[in-house]
């Protein structure tokens, strides 16, 4: 198979298992325990993402200047900033850390 | 759930953190499409992976595969794994944002980290579709514009993380779990997942961890302990973005 092949392939997939998601009968989601799990799985998720974008580089766990844009987003977000000043902080932190000489 | 008045869009929550969102993921594409090329991909194999199968962490593990020498074969398999969380979050999307008829396949299709963590982050019904499509559909169009961008100006622009980019998709995901971590049980379950994402990155192929949370953080809501609704319990979505 050519390169081609193999790239429309893989999006098709992509695309497939998106959208099985989406076709899962709805009676299923009206059981209130499958709305429970949906919130603790959003939870888990999302704290699974900080995890893997803060510390994960390939196969392997990393603490670099993306641990400075972690802790001063914490504190923006303790201190009750917007969203959107959280995120500028998060970049200007890595990126102010990445400066001065940290990986 | 029963409540006030829609806000109108332009003081809508969901929408501005939709596309806070947006900007700072889409503005990474242009490491996306710089990687792709130097890993020998054509111009416009490098924009339809983006265009078509347009999952941030498949598209970098597809290249990342490609640029170790590896088979097409590999390449695949490596971004379907990582694309498996999807159905999950297609799962979660469908119940909160019910799209339905031609919109289910375009939802389907904006289903990923950021439209998921967007609407989940929302309590009220309409911003949760706003923030759901305001993140996706966003995040598609910048997403695509910098890959092309990135695909253009190659190497010279050097490591995106020199610009910070990467700090801010963790301050992102974190401003989107930050509300949520009202209450005992949902601090709980984001600790036990982040630790058991951190142990697990080292020991299982790329993506397959997020899998892992998932599944841990189901099982714990699936035990009655604590009662009541975590999203209906969440309730600080809308402070995020004031």
């Amino acid at each position: 198979m050519t390169m081609w092949s193999w790239v429309l392939a893989a999006c098709a997939l992509a695309y497939a298992l998106k959208l099985v998601g989406h076709l899962v009968p709805d009676r299923w989601l009206d059981d209130p325990r499958v709305g429970r799990m949906a919130g603790t799985m959003t939870v888990g998720l999302l704290a699974a993402l900080v995890v893997m974008n803060a510390f994960g580089s390939g196969q392997a766990l990393a603490v670099d200047a993306r641990l400075g844009a972690l802790l001063v987003a914490a504190v923006a977000l303790w201190l009750r900033a917007p969203f959107l000043l959280v995120v500028v902080l998060g970049a200007v932190a890595a990126g102010v850390l990445r400066l001065l000489g940290a990986a | 759930m029963s409540h006030a008045v829609p806000r109108p869009l332009r003081s809508s929550p969901g929408l501005r953190i939709g596309l806070s969102v947006a900007l700072a993921t889409g503005l990474y594409g242009i490491s996306f499409g710089a990687l792709s090329v130097a890993a020998g991909l054509t111009f416009w194999q490098t924009v339809a992976l983006s265009a078509l199968m347009f999952t941030g962490g498949s598209q970098f593990a597809f290249v990342g595969v490609v640029s170790g020498g590896g088979a097409g074969a590999s390449a695949l398999g490596a971004a379907t794994l990582l694309g498996l969380r999807n159905a999950v979050y297609g799962m979660n999307m469908n119940a909160l944002v019910r799209p339905r008829g031609w919109r289910r396949l375009l939802a389907a299709h904006v289903t990923i980290d950021e439209s998921n963590a967007t609407a989940s982050s929302q309590t009220d019904p309409l911003e949760e579709r706003r923030g759901f499509w305001a993140a996706g559909l966003g995040v598609w169009v910048l997403w695509n514009t910098f890959t092309v961008l990135g695909a253009l100006l190659g190497d010279a622009l050097g490591d995106p993380g020199r610009w910070g980019l990467d700090g801010a998709a963790v301050a992102a995901f974190l401003g989107l779990l930050w509300p949520r971590l009202s209450g005992r049980e949902p601090v709980a379950v984001a600790a036990v997942c982040a630790l058991v994402t951190a142990l697990a990155i080292p020991v299982l192929p790329p993506g397959v961890p997020i899998l892992v949370a998932a599944v841990v953080a189901a099982l714990m809501g699936r035990s009655p302990r604590g009662g009541g609704r975590d999203r209906v319990a969440s309730g600080g979505g809308a402070e995020a973005a004031a």
